[in-house]
């Protein structure tokens, strides 16, 4: 319920009025799960984003997939991000246990989970290398499609340590599901293929 | 809010818009049909859109006076958010581009406030100087003239120009008469829109010289004199009508229009052949964006504004 008031009333709002979404291949998200979403991160708003790009009924399912150490580091944190944001959260940096147990089970209950590959939110509006977890989380899972997409300009509304969002027009680039591949360089390399053809026509004016 | 109690010529917008509408989507229709091998789909959707900005428009004029001050406001905040999207911006500046946001409460609360001499200077004086102010305290001189000269002028062109378009709506006849601003407004946007499209169709049944090639290939002479000869047409059999404007004062205010319009156009045209885009955006399906669709107001606004305010009669 809390949630739901934090998605339905603050972060739509949010998303569509003051930021404003360009969506392109809209008709490419999917409906329904298990499906491991993977896109690049430069905002905590690509997480608010990306569960706005759906419907609310499929709210329950959304599950975004986030930094233990980041988002648990307090007793408020911890229950904002796991009751209100709804995270999964994952330990970084070789942990002790199996650090993708809580996606894996996500994926086993047809949820649909959202992955940001490249580890930490970085430098602003730049692509930095994907980590594997996906393709070991793509392992557990072999059938389950694995779908690119690409956010622009939420780097520029809310960089990473600045806390006052600026609004901006954000580009949302839905890219087709791929399926799991056991070579793992090979899978690594065409994901980040897919994702950098995503946005090879698109024109982003620059930010230095 | 009942039927009789709109103002007058927001009624007669509303019927004399909705019919032109009616016969718009009708003529797609007819041309679907008609015409089974051409795609008209592009033109569908620009009809839907315009279907919808109309009732957004009028609608929000039905309200009362805080109600068009909010729309005009909203307006500038998405043309401003177009404008510094599309622009290339600095790193360093992000909390410059929120002052600049700030700005569009300020102009309009001068509205509300009825502060004339306010209004016409805030932005141009204040807002310049203070932005550039704002601007040197950063510290960051590689591209400084670039960055305060582009986010003024989007300023300049997404709130202080479209919120002539407020003032216009909220003017009130010295003498007591009948017919205030509204009718004003509504003529000046329907006529700057009508250019528009009358501009377009000339220049697609008639048009050989091109007017500016380099900037915007396809608008023609013939285009463009034919919008123009259409608009002071209009605006010489509807404005004393439903304005307090006499005849002469009406051709007049067709002119301004007709090639204010097509001005504003072809700048708008020229900052994105700049920066090498085809739409300022995506949220008006058919259309682009905003600024796609405010680009001739934006020049009309202002001069249709002062010359109603130069015959002294408002």
């Amino acid at each position: 319920m809390l949630r739901w008031c934090f998605y339905a009333l603050l972060v739509r709002p949010l998303t569509w009025i003051v930021l404003g979404l360009n969506v392109r291949h809209r008709e490419r998200l999917p409906t329904s799960g298990p499906v491991i979403l993977v896109a690049n991160h430069n905002s905590h708003l690509d997480t608010m984003v990306l569960i706005s790009l759906f419907p609310l009924r499929l709210l329950p399912k959304l599950r975004p997939v986030a930094a233990a150490d980041y988002f648990l580091k307090n007793r408020f944190m911890a229950w904002f991000s796991m009751k209100v944001i709804g995270i999964i959260p994952v330990a970084r940096g070789g942990a002790a246990g199996d650090p993708l147990e809580g996606a894996s089970d996500a994926i086993a209950r047809s949820d649909m989970v959202i992955l940001f590959p490249e580890g930490s939110r970085g430098e602003p509006e730049q692509l930095t290398g994907f980590k594997k977890g996906v393709w070991h989380l793509g392992k557990r899972h072999p059938g389950v499609p694995i779908q690119p997409v690409f956010l622009h300009g939420l780097g520029k509304a809310l960089p990473r340590g600045e806390a006052l969002l600026v609004p901006f027009f954000c580009d949302v680039f839905v890219g087709e599901p791929m399926a799991w591949m056991p070579d793992r360089d090979a899978f690594m390399k065409e994901l980040q293929c897919r994702m950098n053809a995503l946005v090879q026509d698109a024109h982003f004016p620059p930010w230095e | 809010m009942t039927w009789s109690s709109l103002p007058e010529p927001l009624r007669y917008a509303i019927l004399g818009v909705g019919s032109i509408l009616v016969a718009a989507s009708l003529l797609v229709a007819l041309l679907t049909l008609l015409k089974p091998a051409k795609d008209f789909s592009e033109l569908k959707l620009r009809v839907r859109t315009w279907w919808i900005m109309s009732a957004v428009f009028l609608g929000a004029l039905a309200f009362n006076r805080t109600g068009i001050l909010c729309f005009f406001a909203f307006l500038s905040f998405l043309a401003l958010k177009e404008f510094l999207s599309m622009i290339p911006t600095r790193r360093a500046d992000r909390r410059v581009l929120f002052w600049a946001y700030l700005a569009i409460p300020v102009q309009y609360l001068w509205i509300g406030m009825d502060w004339y001499g306010m209004f016409l200077v805030f932005i141009p004086v204040y807002m310049f100087l203070f932005l550039a102010m704002r601007t040197v305290l950063i510290q960051e001189t590689e591209g400084f003239l670039k960055a305060v000269g582009t986010l003024h002028w989007g300023l300049m062109v997404s709130v202080y120009a479209l919120s002539h378009g407020a003032w216009l709506a909220l003017l009130k006849p010295t003498n007591g008469a009948h017919g205030g601003g509204l009718g004003l407004l509504l003529m000046l946007v329907f006529l700057t829109q009508f250019n528009d499209v009358s501009q377009y169709i000339w220049g697609r049944t008639l048009g050989r010289t091109p007017a500016l090639p380099k900037v915007s290939p396809k608008k023609t002479m013939e285009g463009l004199l034919g919008g123009v000869a259409t608009t002071v047409t209009l605006s010489v059999l509807l404005a004393p009508r439903f304005t307090l404007l006499t005849k002469s004062e009406s051709l007049m205010a067709g002119l301004i229009i007709g090639f204010g319009g097509f001005i504003g156009d072809v700048v708008i045209s020229a900052v994105k052949r700049d920066l090498h885009l085809k739409d300022s955006g995506e949220l008006l399906p058919g259309h682009g964006g905003i600024l796609d669709r405010v680009d001739s107001l934006f020049f009309t606004t202002p001069l249709f504004f002062h010359f109603v305010k130069y015959l002294d009669r408002f």
